[in-house]
């Protein structure tokens, strides 16, 4: 049985409204998700009646509120099946857990001369944390080129990965060609050299069942906003001994033992990388998204976004004047395209006034446009509430702004 | 003199919010703006480099200035179409003026056809940026003359 999208819809209060008096046709799902009720519902109930400091009061507004986004450490576990809650780390979102990793493994694992392994499609917040990285400590970094498919090069990786290599940072799925990567495949080269991989998965929690245990990766990331989440919170996972392993990257309350001026010792996992008072809203409010994710069915969800994937596809390939980039079959639902010579920013301005809100731009992959030798693309980013019908409207949009424009 | 200029200057700004508003829709105005920006002939290509572009617009703009008998000379050019429309306008009206007429006005054109509030902050930053060069432009040369009249 499929799944009933109107009355998803109806969970959804934001997707009721009018923009320029036409229906909101939302299709900037890749930038940010918008929010079930439960997750509004959620977080207005916090601050009504919980709101509290967690970790620290021994009063009943804290034990509950510390009760609750222990609760949400623990439903995060389930979703991407960690073997256990001490590898749950609570972020400000996918760059920040991907900060938190190059700083913490940087300084424990990388020096001079040594090699960090990325792709050419990462998206800026998987480089520039290791450029900085690279930089800090006279490292290298290295890049795993994509074809013309925008499919990831594995073939490469034979002579990419070398005894220098200290760690792989690799987007599971491109948020600007949309393409899933092989990433089984490249953990497991990765992982015959002992060379432990990261995985960003901010572009796939969403679409798909995500199992860490699974996967074996070493780190994997997500942003609560990309998930129908609150914004401003996110997720590390680190393996448990790996984790242990890495000093902590912040410095503050609640993730010591004992300070003194001499010296500190450190809380045990996951609070080792919590300080300061933590976004427990965002970390509950994700829980609640999750919980909200489970229940319409992470693959049913999948199945659906397959179905509207080759029905934008067919779609789009029927515009004469569109070009897709990235043209992976393994994909989630997010397409990258241009339209004859018309420059982007002049597409998405008119989509906009019809209603339709796409993104346009360099999408955060500016070696992606490099590798094209284009300043930008139309990018539409469906997830599971969107419907055949708004695809149809997408594409009569696109006809009318080519009309416009030529 | 001076207030007769800038009447002048806001008849024109007036007339254009007139002319916008005779469009109900949006999609009718963007007609309008890719109109004026076709209409506008393009940039020298010597003026279309790094050094002429201005910042803060996900589409790129090109603004160059010369005076002429102490009048100001736009050349300004887009890559997007809706852009230029819009650079057009604002050449249209701050063209052919001393760098006085240029710093001494209101601008409340981008207000009046709705420009400011239906583009995003990002965007209208990119607007606004021009119209800053302009003045910049003016300014400079304002500059050099009083230069030159204080060697005279």
């Amino acid at each position: 049985m499929g799944l009933d999208i109107a009355h998803i819809r109806k969970d959804f209060p934001i997707l009721r409204q009018q923009v320029y008096n036409k229906p909101l046709i939302y299709l900037d799902n890749g930038a940010t998700t918008h929010k079930p009720q439960v997750v509004i519902d959620t977080e207005r109930e916090i601050q009504e009646k919980q709101n509290s400091s967690i970790h620290r009061g021994i009063h009943y507004l804290s034990e509950q509120m510390t009760n609750r986004y222990e609760a949400a450490r623990e439903t995060v576990r389930a979703f991407i099946n960690a073997a256990s809650v001490q590898e749950i780390i609570f972020t400000s979102g996918a760059t920040g857990s991907i900060n938190a990793v190059a700083f913490s493994f940087g300084e424990k694992y990388v020096g001079e001369g040594d090699e960090i392994l990325i792709s050419e499609m990462e998206h800026h917040s998987n480089i520039v944390p290791w450029q900085m990285l690279c930089e800090r400590k006279k490292a290298r970094l290295k890049v795993i080129p994509f074809d013309e498919k925008g499919e990831l090069r594995v073939e490469q990786l034979d002579t990419l990965l070398s005894e220098k290599t200290r760690i792989v940072a690799l987007t599971h799925a491109s948020n600007s060609l949309g393409s899933i990567n092989p990433v089984q495949e490249v953990i497991r080269r990765a992982h015959e050299r002992e060379i432990p991989v990261l995985l960003d998965g901010a572009q796939m929690v969403q679409h798909g069942k995500v199992d860490v245990r699974e996967l074996d990766c070493d780190f994997y990331v997500f942003s609560s906003h990309k998930i129908f989440g609150p914004t401003g919170s996110g997720v590390l996972y680190g393996k448990e001994a790996l984790l242990e392993d890495l000093p902590p990257y912040q410095g503050g309350g609640d993730m010591v033992d004992q300070v003194t001026f001499e010296k500190t010792t450190y809380n045990t996992l996951p609070f080792k990388f919590e300080a300061g008072t933590m976004h427990f809203t965002g970390a509950i409010g994700l829980a609640a998204a999750l919980e909200y994710i489970r229940s319409v069915g992470i693959e049913e969800i999948g199945r659906y976004e397959q179905e509207l994937i080759r029905y934008t596809r067919a779609k789009l390939e029927g515009i004469e004047q569109l070009r897709i980039y990235g043209e992976s079959e393994n994909r989630i639902s997010v397409f990258s395209f241009l339209l004859d010579n018309i420059h982007p920013y002049d597409a998405g301005m008119i989509l906009d006034k019809m209603g339709i809100a796409v993104r346009t731009g360099t999408h955060c992959t500016q070696p992606v446009m490099d590798h094209f030798g284009i300043s930008g693309t139309i990018r539409a980013s469906m997830v599971f509430y969107n419907t055949m019908e708004e695809i149809d409207m997408l594409a009569d949009g696109i006809r009318r702004t080519i009309e416009m424009l030529s | 003199m001076k207030n007769k200029k800038m009447e002048e200057f806001n008849q024109i700004q007036e007339d254009i919010v007139e002319e916008f508003s005779v469009f109900d829709d949006w999609l009718d105005r963007y007609n309008y703006l890719i109109e004026l920006g076709n209409d506008l002939p393009p940039i020298d290509p010597k003026y279309r480099t790094p050094e002429y572009l201005i910042n803060g617009c996900q589409s790129k703009v090109w603004l160059h200035a010369d005076l002429v008998d102490g009048k100001l000379q736009f050349k300004a050019d887009s890559d997007a179409i809706i852009v230029k429309g819009i650079v057009a306008l604002l050449v249209k009206l701050m063209n052919d003026r001393t760098p006085e007429e240029i710093l001494d006005n209101e601008l409340f054109f981008i207000d009046g056809i709705g420009l400011r509030q239906n583009l995003s902050p990002t965007r209208s930053n990119g607007l606004l940026a021009m119209v800053k060069k302009m003045r910049l432009y003016a300014m400079a040369y304002q500059a050099r003359e009083q230069k030159a009249k204080n060697h005279e």
